[in-house]
C-alpha cells in the first residue's frame, strides 16, 4: 500500500471512492466471457485511483458476484484494470493519518486482504492488465491474479511502502517472493523503495518476473485479451521462474538484513518488518502470511514513525507545490535572460541548470582570462558528461553550450533580467561585485547571490537600490539536489522574491522562504549539530563515539562523513561564520581546525558500494587527550545533539527565520536528505519530549505528524 | 550523363483491408468514449499484426480519410496514425478527403503513387466519428452556392437528395426501397451467422468511465429480423409525405476501416499475398440535388477505361447511403433489386456507413467474396459521394483460373485463422 500525493494532514478529505466497473467481454476466437472490472475513481489522471475502505468494499462485492458467476459457469476468466494512466496507486491514506484505534488500523490491514484474496480464489484464472501506474496497493492487487500484462509505456510499477514506513501489506510481501524468488522480491520491496523510492518500468517488471507480458499502448487491452484467450487456450504458457532453495532464501535474507542494518542501524521499523515477513514468506502458508502481514500493518499504522513519514511525503509532494510565504507569483519579473558573476564550479552548475530549464541565454563573468577558460572547459564537460550517459540529447547539448557564454567584462551582464553572484565566500568581494553590477544593469534588474551562509543584508547595504536584492541559496550538486532557500531581507521587494520563486519553480526545484538570518534553516541545523559533536569531541569524547551516537536518527551519514562530503574547509568556513553571528552555541573547533590545516581526511575513501563511512580513528590525535571529566557516552552525545537542535529551532522560529516547524522540516529533508521516518526533524523533537522539554511546547500539534491521541 | 530509370506502370493489388466494428454514433453507442484516431490506429495495427512479413519500415505512403478533419479527425490523419500505431519515424502520410470516398480516394491515390513507381507499399484508409462529427458541423458553405444556384439549397442534406432521386425516377418506389433495405439486413445477418463479417474486423477497447473498460467485437447498427411491416409505416424524415425513411438510410455511424496496397512485384517479393488486383477506377460529378445517381457516371467510365462491359462483372459492393440510390443504379444497368451479385453480406442500410472508411469496408468485403467465387473474375466497388460526385473501382479476382501474376495462387486467407 502507499499513495503519492493524496495525504493530508488535517482534517482527512473524504473518500475518493474507486468504483469496481464490470463489463462482460466477449474473449476472440470463442474462447468464452470473461468478466473486466475496471478500477475507477471516476476522475482525470490528475487525481490517481486509491483504494479506501469505501472502494475495497465495492471492489469486493463486485469480485463475490463474480466468484458466484464463475461457480455457476457463466464466466471464464477475471480481468482487472484501470483507468487510463493508473491501475491503482494504493491504498487511501488519507484516513490513515486520523486512526488513532488500533482496531482501525486492523481494519485497513484486513480489508485489502480480504478483498484481494479473492483474485486468488475466484474459482476461474484472473489477470490483471496494468495500463497504467500499479504503486503499493495497485501493484498488490495485479500481484493477487493468476496473471499480468503491463503496457510498454508503463514507467510506475513499485511497492513503495517502505520508503513511507510501511510494507506491502495486502498481499505483497507474501505473493512476490513467491512470484519472482526472494532475491528479486527484495529487490522491489526494498532495495528500490529506499533508493530513492525508485520505480521499476514496463521491461524492468517483465525482466524481474513480476508481469508475465508486455504489450504495445496503443491496443493494450485488446492485445491482452487476446493473450488471455491464448492462456485460457493452452496455447501460450507464461513461464515462472524457480524461487530459491531454503538455504540460499535464508543467505539472501541474511545479506539484506547486513545491508540494512549498514544502512539504517535499525533506526526505521517498517524496513525489517518486511524482510522478516519475506524471510518467513517461503515456507508460510497464504493465510498464516496474510495475518502476519496484518500484524506488521496494524503495527506499522499506529507507529508515529508512519505518521511522521505521511507528513513528511505530504510536505514534500503536495504542499511542496504552493511554498509557503511566496509573493503572488504574477509579481515575478520575466527572465529573457540570466547574469552569473563567477564562472566556478557552483556557477558553472548553476549556468548549466538555468540554460536547459529556462532556455534563456546566460552570460557569464568572472576576473580574468584563465578563470574564463577554466569555466567554460568546466561547462562543456560537465555538458558532454551529461549528453554521453543520454541524459542530455545531442541537440540539447548543442543549445545548452551555445546558450552560455563566459568573458571578464561585467558589461556583457547588462541585459540580464536577473544576476547571480556566485563568488567566494568573502563579504567585502560580493559587497563589491553588487555595488559594480549596478553601475551596468538596469534599474529592476534582480540581483541574487547563492551565499550559503553570509548576510544577504550586509551585502545589499551600501546599494542603490537594496530592494531588489535576494538570497538564492542552492545546495551542492545544484542539479540533484531538490531546495533553494530564497533569502528575503527587510528590504527585498516582493517582486525580486518572487521572480527568486519563479526561477526555483522553472528549475524543477521547491523553494522555501527565509528570512536573513545566519546559515538560514539547512545549514545553521546541520552546523548545529556537527558543532554539537564536535563540543562533545572537544570536551574528551572519542571520535569513534561521536560518530556512531547519532545512528538511533538514521540520518543519511554519519557526522564525519557529512563533513567530509561538505569538506572540512568549507564546514570550518561556516562554522566561522556562525560563531560570529550566532555565538558560543557554535563553538569553534581547534581540533577540526588542525586538521584541515594537515589537510587530512576524516573518512576513509568511499569504497563505490555505498558503505557507510565511519570516521578514521586516528584523527583522534589531533584533539586534546581526554581527561574524562567532560567525555559523553553515545547516549549523552545524542542528548546534547537533539537538545542543541531543539533550541536552534525554538530560536528560528522565535526569529522569524521561517512561519512554522514544518518547513523547517521541508528544509531539511531536501536540502540535508534527513529522513523520513523523523518527519524532517519536529516530529521526532516532538515524539521524544525534546520540544517539551527545551522549549516547553510541542513543534507540531498532537496527531499532525504522530498518532492522535484516543477518541 | 546519368538518365533517370525508365518508368513504368505497375500493377497494385489489395494485399488485406480490415474495419474496427462499428458502432452507432449515439451518446451511448460503442464508440461514445473512444477517439476516431484510436479507432484508425486500431486498424493500422491489425493490419501489421497480420502482416509480420512486412517491415514496417518498407511502408511508403500512410493516407487517411475523414470528412470532417478537425479535433480527433484533424491534425493530419495518415500522419498522426501511422506515429500513434507506432511506425517508424521514417514513413510519412497525409490526410484525404473526398466525403463518403474519402477511404476510396485513399486506395485510388496511394496506388496511382504505386502505378507510377513512386511508391511500393501503401496504408490506405479512413475513419469517421460521427457522434464526435455531426455530418457538415463547423461547414461554411460558400453563399454563392446558393445565390447562382450553383447547387440547390437542399443538395446540403443528403436524405434531401435521396427524396430528391425518387422524384427524378418515379419507378424508384417507396415500397421498392423498402424491400431492399430489409433484404439488406437479412442479407447482413446470414453472412455474419456464416462467419463471413467478424474476420475482417479488429477488437476495440472500449472506454466508458461510466461503465468500465469493455471490448467491441460486433457491429452495432444492425438490425436482424426487420421484417417489411415493421418499415412499411416509419416516418419519412427529410420530407413530409416523402419516401426514404430510417430503414431504407444507412445510419449515423462510427468506425474506422484500413487496408494494405502493394506493388504486384514488391507483394511477391515480400509475400504478401494479393487478395484483389486493380483494374481501373473513376470518379464523376453529377447534379449536387441528386448525389446518389454518381455511381452511375463513375462506373461507365471505369468499365470504358478498363475495356469492359457491365455484364463482366460478377460481383457489385455498392456503398448503400440510400436504398434509392442503389435502385437507381440497378435500373441503369438493368440489374435486378434482388440480384445476387450485388452486396451478397447485405450494406451500409444494415452495417452502418461511417463516412471516408466506407470505401475500404466495401473492398475488403468484396476481396473476402472474391475468395470464395473463384469463378468471378471481375468485381466492383462504387460509391455516391455527396456534392454531386461517384467513384467507382474494379477489381480482378486473383483466385480466377484465367488470372495471370502474382497472387494467381493465392489460398483464402481467413485473418481469424492466423
Amino acid at each position: 500500500m502507499s499513495t503519492p500525493s493524496l495525504m493530508a494532514t488535517a482534517a482527512p478529505r473524504p473518500e475518493r471512492i474507486a468504483h469496481a466497473l464490470v463489463r462482460d467481454v466477449a474473449l476472440p476466437g470463442g474462447a468464452g466471457t470473461l468478466a473486466l472490472v475496471t478500477v475507477d475513481n471516476g476522475l482525470d489522471h490528475t487525481k490517481p485511483t486509491t483504494l479506501g475502505p469505501a472502494g475495497l468494499a465495492e471492489l469486493h462485492r463486485a469480485l463475490l458476484t463474480q466468484q458466484h458467476r464463475a461457480v455457476a459457469g457463466e464466466i471464464v476468466a477475471v480481468g482487472v484494470t484501470g483507468k487510463p494512466y493508473y491501475l491503482a496507486a494504493g491504498a487511501d491514506l488519507s484516513a490513515v493519518t486520523a486512526i488513532s484505534a488500533e482496531s482501525d488500523a486492523r481494519r485497513v490491514a484486513e480489508a485489502g486482504h480480504t478483498t484481494y484474496r479473492l483474485l486468488g480464489e475466484m474459482g476461474v484464472p484472473t489477470f490483471a492488465y496494468v495500463n497504467g501506474a500499479a504503486l503499493g496497493g495497485g501493484l498488490e492487487l495485479a500481484l493477487h491474479c493468476t496473471y499480468r500484462t503491463v503496457g510498454a509505456d508503463v514507467g510506475a510499477l513499485a511497492l513503495p511502502e517502505a520508503f513511507l514506513g510501511l510494507i506491502p501489506g495486502w498481499g505483497g510481501c507474501y505473493l512476490l517472493p513467491h512470484l519472482v524468488g526472494v532475491r528479486r522480491a527484495l529487490e522491489v520491496i526494498l532495495t528500490r523503495p529506499l533508493a530513492g523510492n525508485r520505480m521499476t518500468k514496463a521491461a524492468e517488471a517483465l525482466e524481474l518476473g513480476i508481469v508475465d507480458a508486455v504489450f504495445h499502448p496503443a491496443d493494450f487491452l485488446e492485445q491482452s485479451l487476446a493473450w488471455t484467450a491464448d492462456v485460457l487456450a493452452g496455447r501460450i504458457v507464461p513461464v515462472r521462474a524457480e524461487i530459491e532453495s531454503q538455504e540460499e532464501w535464508d543467505a539472501v535474507v541474511a545479506g539484506a538484513r547486513a545491508q540494512l542494518d549498514q544502512r539504517l542501524h535499525g533506526a526505521k521499523t517498517a524496513p525489517y518488518r518486511a524482510l522478516a515477513l519475506v524471510a518467513a514468506a517461503r515456507t508460510a502458508d497464504r493465510d498464516s502470511a496474510f495475518a502476519a502481514e496484518d500484524d506488521a500493518l496494524t503495527e506499522l499504522i499506529m507507529s508515529d514513525q508512519l505518521r511522521a513519514g505521511l507528513y513528511a511525503f505530504d510536505l514534500t509532494s503536495r504542499r511542496a507545490r504552493t511554498p509557503a510565504g511566496a509573493p503572488p507569483a504574477e509579481l515575478a519579473r520575466p527572465v529573457r535572460s540570466v547574469g552569473i558573476v563567477g564562472a566556478g564550479l557552483m556557477a558553472g552548475q548553476l549556468a548549466v541548470l538555468i540554460a536547459r530549464r529556462l532556455r534563456v541565454p546566460v552570460v557569464m563573468r568572472d576576473i580574468d582570462d584563465a578563470r574564463v577558460a577554466a569555466g567554460l572547459a568546466g561547462i562543456r564537460s560537465q555538458v558532454e558528461r551529461q549528453a554521453a550517459k543520454g541524459r542530455m540529447s545531442p541537440d540539447e547539448a548543442n543549445r545548452v553550450l551555445a546558450s552560455i557564454s563566459v568573458s571578464t567584462d561585467l558589461s556583457t551582464l547588462a541585459g540580464a533580467d536577473l544576476v547571480i553572484e556566485a563568488v567566494t565566500e568573502v563579504l567585502a568581494l560580493k559587497q563589491r561585485v553588487f555595488a559594480e553590477l549596478e553601475g551596468v544593469i538596469a534599474d529592476d534588474a534582480v540581483l541574487a547571490t547563492n551565499t550559503s551562509a553570509l548576510s544577504v543584508t550586509a551585502m545589499s547595504a551600501h546599494l542603490r537600490h537594496p530592494e531588489r536584492v535576494v538570497g538564492i541559496h542552492f545546495f551542492n550538486p545544484v542539479a540533484q539536489m531538490p531546495l533553494i532557500e530564497v533569502v528575503r531581507t527587510a528590504s527585498s521587494t516582493d517582486a525580486a522574491v518572487a521572480t527568486a520563486f519563479a526561477l526555483a519553480k522553472q528549475l524543477g526545484k521547491t523553494a522555501v522562504g527565509v528570512a536573513d538570518r545566519p546559515g538560514f534553516v539547512v545549514n545553521r541545523l546541520l552546523l548545529r549539530l556537527l558543532a554539537e559533536v564536535a563540543a562533545a569531541v572537544e570536551g574528551g569524547t572519542p571520535v569513534r563515539t561521536a560518530d556512531v551516537a547519532l545512528r538511533p536518527l538514521g540520518l543519511p551519514m554519519g557526522p564525519f562523513a557529512l563533513i567530509q562530503l561538505v569538506g572540512l574547509p568549507v564546514a570550518l568556513h561556516v562554522l566561522d561564520a556562525l560563531h560570529d553571528e550566532l555565538g558560543d552555541r557554535y563553538p569553534l573547533s581547534p581540533g577540526l581546525e588542525r586538521l584541515a590545516t594537515q589537510g587530512r581526511r576524516l573518512v576513509p575513501e568511499p569504497d563505490g558500494h555505498g558503505a557507510d563511512l565511519e570516521v578514521d580513528p586516528t584523527i583522534q590525535d589531533a584533539f586534546d587527550k581526554p581527561d574524562g571529566s567532560g567525555a559523553l557516552d553515545e547516549a549523552g552525545v545524542l542528548d546534547a545533539v537533539l537538545g542543541g537542535l531543539t533550541e536552534e529551532i525554538g530560536l528560528m522560529l522565535d526569529e522569524g527565520v521561517v512561519d512554522s516547524p514544518d518547513q523547517i522540516d521541508l528544509c531539511m529533508i531536501l536540502g540535508a536528505n534527513w529522513p523520513l521516518h523523523l518527519g524532517g526533524i519536529s516530529p521526532y523533537l516532538d515524539r521524544a519530549g525534546y520540544s517539551e522539554r527545551g522549549l516547553g511546547r510541542r513543534l507540531l500539534p498532537r496527531g499532525v505528524a504522530d498518532v492522535p491521541a484516543a477518541g | 550523363m546519368p538518365s533517370a530509370s525508365p518508368r513504368t506502370v505497375r500493377p497494385v493489388v489489395f494485399v488485406e483491408g480490415v474495419r474496427t466494428p462499428f458502432g452507432r454514433a449515439r451518446p451511448d453507442g460503442l464508440y461514445a468514449g473512444t477517439r476516431a484516431d484510436d479507432l484508425a490506429v486500431k486498424t493500422v495495427r491489425e493490419l501489421l499484426r497480420r502482416h509480420p512479413e512486412l517491415p514496417p519500415e518498407r511502408i511508403d505512403e500512410v493516407a487517411f480519410a475523414a470528412t470532417t478533419q478537425t479535433g480527433d479527425q484533424g491534425l493530419t490523419l495518415g500522419r498522426t496514425v501511422a506515429i500513434l500505431a507506432g511506425l517508424p519515424q521514417s514513413v510519412p502520410g497525409y490526410a484525404i478527403d473526398r466525403m463518403c470516398a474519402g477511404a476510396m480516394t485513399a486506395v485510388t491515390t496511394t496506388a496511382s503513387g504505386i502505378g507510377v513507381g513512386a511508391l511500393d507499399v501503401t496504408l490506405a484508409g479512413g475513419v469517421e466519428h460521427m457522434g464526435r462529427h455531426p455530418m457538415g458541423v463547423g461547414a461554411e458553405p460558400n453563399p454563392r452556392f446558393v445565390a447562382e444556384r450553383l447547387v440547390s439549397a437542399d443538395a446540403l442534406n443528403m436524405g434531401n437528395t435521396a427524396e430528391n432521386l425518387h422524384d427524378r425516377f418515379p419507378a424508384l418506389t417507396r415500397d421498392r426501397a423498402d424491400a431492399f433495405g430489409v433484404a439488406s439486413q437479412a442479407k447482413y445477418a446470414t453472412a455474419l451467422a456464416a462467419g463471413q463479417i467478424t474476420p475482417d474486423l479488429v477488437a476495440v477497447g472500449l472506454r466508458d468511465p461510466e461503465r468500465g473498460w469493455g471490448l467491441a467485437t460486433a457491429d452495432e447498427p444492425p438490425r436482424p429480423g426487420t421484417r417489411l411491416d415493421d418499415v412499411r409505416n416509419l416516418a419519412t424524415p427529410f420530407r413530409a409525405g416523402g419516401r426514404v425513411t430510417a430503414a431504407t438510410s444507412a445510419p449515423l455511424t462510427d468506425g474506422a476501416a484500413a487496408c494494405l496496397l502493394a506493388a504486384e512485384d514488391t507483394a511477391e517479393e515480400l509475400g504478401l499475398g494479393a487478395r484483389m488486383r486493380l483494374v481501373s477506377f473513376a470518379y464523376a460529378g453529377v447534379d449536387p440535388a441528386v448525389m446518389g445517381i454518381g455511381p452511375v457516371p463513375a462506373t461507365h467510365r471505369a468499365l470504358q477505361r478498363a475495356g469492359l462491359a457491365i455484364e463482366d462483372i460478377g460481383l457489385f459492393e455498392i456503398n448503400e447511403a440510400f436504398a434509392v440510390q442503389v435502385l437507381s443504379f440497378l435500373d441503369a444497368f438493368g440489374i435486378a433489386d434482388d440480384d445476387p451479385r450485388v452486396n451478397p453480406y447485405g450494406g451500409a442500410i444494415a452495417v452502418g456507413h461511417p463516412l471516408a472508411s466506407s470505401g475500404v469496408r466495401l473492398m475488403t468485403q468484396l476481396a473476402r467474396q472474391f475468395a470464395e467465387r473463384t469463378d468471378v473474375r471481375y468485381g466492383i466497388t462504387t460509391m455516391c459521394v455527396g456534392l454531386g460526385q461517384g467513384g467507382t473501382v474494379i477489381w480482378e479476382n486473383p483466385h480466377h483460373p484465367d488470372y495471370e501474376g502474382y497472387g494467381s495462387t493465392a489460398a483464402t486467407i481467413d485473418g481469424s485463422a492466423r
